[in-house]
């Protein structure tokens, strides 16, 4: 759906939750907390993103972030894009080669992987993936081919190496657990978060899930 | 008269919580798109701006394994010692910005855009995020 909508959508179920609510004082919290995420929310023009020499003419030539991600399926992290639904949908149609000689190689596996320490299993969907990228990418460098030869773990990932090499700088970022922590364990119907973990950090089940 | 003092004081609630939302929103003095790269391997030293390379502008048209297979980038920001004599001969940005498919590379300032002395970084990266030492440079 597109990102209007979306918000249109999100205003209306936050105003009509305002407007069953007995104090004036909350409506009025509510409507400017869902402006200021509106606010937050946008992408910045590259003069003032920070990185960018504003008083380099390139900031005017450039195409802006907003005008070539606003019509995409939105996501709440990273880019505010849902890379993989937009590519999915066609709303993007990115080339897959330059050269006519080289061969596009997909995979459709999903791997599970358990985890240690009580968090979901994870599922690594092959698919997705080889849309993007090509199978030379992770092997062998990053990972082995065969499962259970890489010893993954959430301390290397963090510090960019594994998954991390890509989630956390420019596919969705670490801080999406659940993404990926995605199949609960028996028992569960849900990810649990472990004590001591600050749980803002982790996305609320349901939400933003495929 | 009542009901008025009664939604002064509603407003003052609503005042304290978003000032309180305010201060937990994370406000940092460089916001650029998730994904941006940063390169000043030798832009600061040669005069030039350094190169700021936008993740999201390139994946709109192109997938990751044009680049990272086909051209052989490497995953690490400032680590394929890209100069411009490469770029002329058609590797690395070259194999794109000939001129042919994107712009060639007199548009100098397009790429060079960086404030200088930037240092070589993938920024908003989640690294950056929460595990920067504390004093380090931005």
């Amino acid at each position: 759906m597109p990102v209007s909508t979306f918000r249109a959508e999100f205003l209306d179920t936050v105003s009509g939750l305002a407007r069953g609510a007995a104090s004036p004082g909350l409506a009025l919290f509510l409507w400017l907390l869902c402006v200021g995420a509106a606010w937050a929310g946008e992408w910045l023009p590259l003069a003032n993103d920070g990185i960018h020499d504003p008083r380099s003419r390139a900031v005017k030539i450039l195409q802006q972030p907003r005008e070539a991600l606003q019509g995409l399926t939105p996501d709440h992290a990273g880019n505010q894009v849902r890379w993989v639904q937009v590519l999915e949908k066609g709303e993007i149609r990115p080339r897959e080669k330059l050269f006519p000689q080289t061969v596009v190689q997909k995979l459709d596996l999903d791997v599970i992987l358990d985890a240690k320490g009580g968090m979901p299993a994870v599922r690594f969907p092959h698919r997705p993936h080889t849309e993007w990228l090509d199978c030379v990418n992770c092997h062998d460098g990053l990972f082995a081919k065969s499962v259970g030869q890489s010893k993954i773990s959430m301390f290397k990932i963090l510090q960019g190496e594994q998954c991390g090499v890509c989630h956390g700088a420019v596919a969705f970022p670490l801080t999406e657990c659940a993404r990926c922590h995605s199949i609960p364990r028996p028992g569960q119907s849900k990810p649990v978060i472990p004590a001591g973990i600050d749980p803002r950090i982790h996305q609320a089940i349901g939400q933003g899930q495929k | 008269m009542k009901i008025l003092s009664k939604l002064r004081a509603s407003i003052a609630v609503a005042a304290v919580l978003i000032l309180s939302a305010v201060m937990f929103v994370d406000i940092n003095d460089a916001q650029a798109e998730y994904g941006d790269v940063v390169i000043n391997n030798y832009s600061d030293g040669a005069g030039m701006r350094p190169v700021v390379f936008p993740h999201w502008f390139h994946r709109v048209r192109f997938r990751c394994k044009v680049c990272h297979a086909d051209l052989g980038f490497k995953f690490q920001a400032g680590g394929n010692e890209i100069n411009m004599v490469k770029i002329i001969d058609g590797q690395f940005c070259g194999a794109c910005h000939n001129g042919d498919i994107a712009w060639s590379v007199e548009n100098c300032n397009l790429c060079h855009s960086g404030k200088p002395g930037t240092p070589t970084q993938v920024h908003e990266s989640t690294v950056q995020k929460l595990a920067q030492p504390s004093g380090a440079k931005k």
